[in-house]
């Protein structure tokens, strides 16, 4: 959509464009557009027109239906919608419809906004290219080659290919960030319990956390304000209310402490590299004060990250068993039951995450693997809380590389790993993360940089994403 | 109980594991209702039928009733925290149960027995329970079985479990424990103690020693359903074990099933037994630490524990009571009845026999018990300690009581249950002696075991109307009289 969010919105609740205008063109749009792309994996036209009529209606009737009044918005099929299936991208939930809303769904709702699909993504929100979908790849609307990171990869190429303003996705180790930015748009993770996982399909709940993919760092700043707060049903939600980001998006940097980050820049591709020392440089001259720090910490997070997110994910994926929902291959009894359904209906990535977290949690191996993994996360959070004494917020790029050709990297899975190594520190710190596009690299694709603050710091991430924006070149044209 | 087969020179070691329901209003982790006996698959939602993206919320009601229960077995409150224990079972909707595990909410405590034992409690944690699979068709065994039901109202149901050092000693001494620990569980309102719905259930611990010597390898024994299932299969547990030692074998530790029906364990030797838990700390919650206040709360609303108000009464007998006084005690106090005889006694009823009326007619009407008016029941028992009522008369008069409510002389009055005048009583008495010259003799010859024929005739001939004690008394003052 060539339209922000805001001002759509801002359209809609001045009736100078109706509800029902906004979601034909994301409709009409995502029919010629999608075919090619495959960011959805269900559009539900006739609800969002339904809705639409229902925003245009309160309008009319002089009542304000919101923020996000009449903005179509796609969600990661990871997010519970009820009576609309949920599957994760896994055969293993095939046609399941969910009998609840999750709660980022009922805000969003409750803000005006129209949901007009479910998005592609890695099956359980395991992969960083969302190859691993049951229902094949999504294309990057840049270049059709290459993927469009993962495993929000649906969301992001959504947003990317102007079939939406505005998407949610998931972030476990950088599921938001990471396609954010091999897809050039705005991307951003919140601090752990900021948004309710009530309805969020858990792939590993001590790192999980819903978060906006945007054109925009305001439009991202608005919807993260709609679907951030207490949230009873979410024992891990935090009780302080949703954080005022809108209007940090324009303060600016001017006197702020900003970390440029060692580990998030060496061993970057050197395209990626120029780029993150180009957005130190605006931000030095938009009036912050810009140093290097090292925190050798963040070396071991990624291997951290794929001992804990396995063993939480080998716990949390065991209920898919065919005895209650979803898919089921009889067996001659139940136990053959389980193991033929898990056969069939999980992917290649998903069984070897299973079998790497069982392994991890094992009798004889937990102290090693889990709970040596555990301590390791504590280094990190150590090593950011040090960084944190001298500065405000942080800066890196959000990826080692652009975005890569698809299949380049099916056949390696620890290449993919790899993937994440920037952004797996703020999921085991629990801390605030955000990407934002920030010019392009080698062959004109999208490079993104990312800027990190600490727990709470939402403010101050979005001040330091809107002065990035503000001085970013500009990211390349869609071909879609 | 049958301790006595255990052969000289041995001894039991028994631990408990008691698993109780907790009698909250809802789920521990969702806000269905924690409902027994409802139509299969009501009483659930997506978070206790653990959907893809619901989470658990710790329900306080939950928290409160196993501080209760820790503080009424002298444990320590701890800041606890949950884990997640994995294993797959289709009545398990997650395919792992949250419980806790390394960091429980009561820790260390004791519980003293009515003897005056004491046992060791090593914890008591909470846990969520699991649903109920019903196999059907062909032999109805789970192997046997053509399809399974599986009903998950009971899924995500409060459980705490208590654990006891294996200091018991004994089957007996193990009933003992278990009724002590269901008397305590009733009475700080925890749970409802039934062990025939499930709402309490025991597993076992057992193995055995030549005295003095260490530990033995132990065998957990599951599905002891009643007290008289524990002590059996306890009591037969360690004959099997001692049986083994002796023939030169070994215990090999492992789970044993207790087959009611064929009173013997069995082992259950599955591929459940090889199960790795892999335990880890549950991410969808918070630690849990009741503050001091808390704590300070839930004990200030604790009232008496089951031996202190076991004690009490035992004061109004004078001390001293009887083997079946000691029973009748305990009855009152498991039914909560001990207020209603201390406010009978205070109003003048005699002590054993408001004791034994509570503990035997008023308890079995226990719906009724608490709208009986203390000052109408020791009116009623007055009349009966005088003779004025005969013991089967109260009787009518109590159950008219607990039914009806009113004055016990009215109703004696209007049932017609005055008892008989003296001179009525001993023509009775007459008619009985002469309809029976042979069985006089002997009574007069001194065999008293034809005082009771004599006392149940007169009772038969005055339809219930004479009262027993008076009729024994002139039976008694009739032989001297005829032996004099």
């Amino acid at each position: 959509m060539s339209a922000s969010a805001i001002a759509l919105a801002a359209e809609v609740r001045s009736k100078k464009r109706s509800a029902r205008d906004a979601v034909e063109e994301s409709l009409a749009k995502i029919a010629a557009g999608d075919p090619e792309i495959h960011a959805f994996v269900e559009v539900l036209a006739d609800r969002a027109l339904e809705r639409a009529d229902e925003i245009d209606r309160a309008v009319a009737s002089g009542s304000d239906p919101g923020p996000l009044a009449g903005v179509p918005v796609a969600l990661k099929d990871n997010i519970c919608t009820s009576g609309i299936p949920t599957t994760c991208s896994s055969k293993i939930l095939a046609g399941w419809r969910p009998p609840y809303d999750a709660t980022v769904v009922e805000r969003l709702r409750a803000a005006g906004a129209i949901i007009v699909g479910k998005t592609n993504m890695d099956e359980f929100a395991m992969g960083s290219s969302t190859e691993n979908s049951c229902s094949g790849p999504t294309r990057n609307p840049h270049d059709h080659e290459r993927v469009p990171g993962g495993s929000s990869g649906g969301s992001a190429a959504a947003v990317a290919a102007g079939f939406v303003p505005l998407a949610l996705g998931s972030d476990t180790g950088g599921s938001i960030r990471q396609p954010a930015a091999l897809c050039g748009v705005v991307g951003m993770k919140p601090t752990y319990g900021v948004v309710s996982r009530y309805g969020l399909v858990a792939f590993a709940s001590s790192l999980d956390q819903i978060g906006p993919l945007a054109g925009t760092v305001a439009d991202a700043a608005v919807t993260l304000q709609v679907i951030a707060g207490h949230d009873r049903r979410d024992s891990t939600s935090l009780a302080a209310p949703a954080p005022d980001v809108v209007a940090a998006v324009n303060r600016g940097v001017e006197g702020k402490r900003i970390g440029l980050v060692t580990e998030l820049v060496d061993g970057t591709a050197p395209d990626v590299a120029a780029r993150v020392r180009q957005a130190a440089d605006a931000l030095a001259a938009a009036g912050a004060l810009v140093d290097e720090v090292a925190i050798p910490q963040f070396r071991y997070g990624l291997a951290a990250y794929y001992l804990i997110a396995p063993a939480e994910a080998s716990s949390n994926l065991a209920r898919f068993d065919g005895v209650r929902y979803g898919l089921r291959v009889d067996a001659p009894d139940v136990a053959a039951m389980n193991v033929a359904t898990r056969t069939a209906g999980f992917g290649a990535e998903v069984k070897r995450r299973i079998m790497l977290g069982t392994y991890a949690l094992s009798a004889g191996y937990y102290d090693a693997y889990y709970a040596q993994a555990q301590r390791v996360r504590t280094l990190v959070a150590d090593g950011f809380a040090y960084a944190y004494t001298r500065f405000d917020g942080l800066l890196g790029a959000t990826t080692p590389t652009t975005a890569f050709r698809i299949g380049d990297r099916t056949d390696d899975p620890l290449s993919m790993y790899l993937s994440d190594t920037c952004t797996v520190p703020a999921n085991l710190a629990g801390h605030p993360s955000i990407s934002v596009p920030f010019g392009t690299g080698d062959g004109g694709l999208p490079v993104g940089v990312q800027a990190l603050a600490p727990a709470l710091g939402e403010q101050m991430l979005f001040a330091l994403a809107g002065a990035l924006e503000r001085a970013a070149p500009e990211s390349g044209a869609v071909t879609a | 109980m049958s301790d006595v087969g255990l052969a000289p020179g041995w001894e039991m070691v028994i631990g408990l594991e008691v698993h109780c329901e907790l009698a909250t209003r809802t789920k521990l982790f969702c806000g269905c209702p924690n409902m027994f006996g409802d139509e299969p698959n009501t009483n659930i939602c997506p978070v206790c039928l653990g959907l893809p993206g619901a989470l658990p919320v710790l329900n306080r009601q939950a928290v409160e009733l196993a501080m209760r229960i820790g503080l009424a077995l002298q444990c320590e409150i701890a800041p606890s925290s949950f884990h997640r224990k994995n294993y797959f079972y289709p009545d398990m909707p997650k395919d792992f149960q949250i419980s806790q595990y390394d960091a429980p909410i009561n820790k260390g405590g004791r519980l003293e027995l009515p003897d005056g034992s004491v046992i060791g409690i090593e914890r008591a944690h909470i846990e969520e329970d699991t649903g109920k699979t019903t196999h059907v068709g062909g032999s109805g065994r789970i192997g046997g079985a053509d399809y399974a039901l599986v009903d998950y109202n009971r899924a995500g149901v409060p459980l705490v479990e208590i654990v006891s050092a294996p200091d018991i000693r004994s089957a007996a001494q193990a009933r003992a424990y278990a009724g002590e620990l269901r008397a305590i569980l009733v009475s700080t309102g925890a749970s409802d103690g039934r062990m025939e719905e499930g709402s309490m259930r025991v597993d076992a611990n057992v193995s055995v020693r030549r005295a003095g010597e260490e530990f033995g390898t132990r065998c957990e024994i599951k599905n002891l359903n009643s007290m008289r299932s524990l002590t059996r299969a306890i009591a037969f547990e360690a004959d099997r074990q001692v049986a083994l030692l002796e023939a030169g074998g070994r215990v090999v530790q492992e789970t044993r099933h207790w087959d009611e029906g064929e009173g013997r364990t069995l082992s259950m030797r599955s591929k459940e037994e090889a199960n790795d838990y892999r335990y880890f700390p549950e991410p969808d919650l918070v630690a849990l630490a009741p503050d001091g206040r808390w704590q300070a709360e839930v004990a200030a609303s604790l009232g008496a524990l089951p031996a202190k108000r076991r004690a009490g009464l035992v004061g109004l007998l004078g001390g001293d009571p009887s083997p079946a006084q000691i029973d009748q005690i305990r009855s009152v106090v498991a039914s909560g009845l001990d207020d209603l005889v201390t406010a009978a006694c205070a109003r003048g009823a005699p002590a054993p026999l408001a004791v034994a009326r509570t503990a035997n007619e008023v308890a079995a009407n226990a719906e009724r018990a608490g709208d009986l008016d203390p000052g109408s029941f020791a009116k009623l028992l007055v009349l009966e300690a005088s003779g004025e009522l005969s013991a089967t008369q109260a009787k009518d008069v109590l159950a008219e009581l607990l039914t009806h409510g009113g004055d016990p002389t009215e109703i004696a009055k209007v049932m017609g249950l005055e008892s008989m005048d003296s001179r009525a009583l001993a023509g009775a008495i007459a008619q009985v002696i002469d309809a029976h010259p042979a069985e006089w003799e002997k009574f007069v010859a001194g065999d008293d075991k034809v005082a009771g024929f004599f006392t149940g005739q007169v009772m038969r001939a005055t339809a219930n109307k004479a009262n027993g004690k008076l009729v024994a008394a002139e039976l008694a003052r009739l032989r001297s009289e005829s032996s004099g």
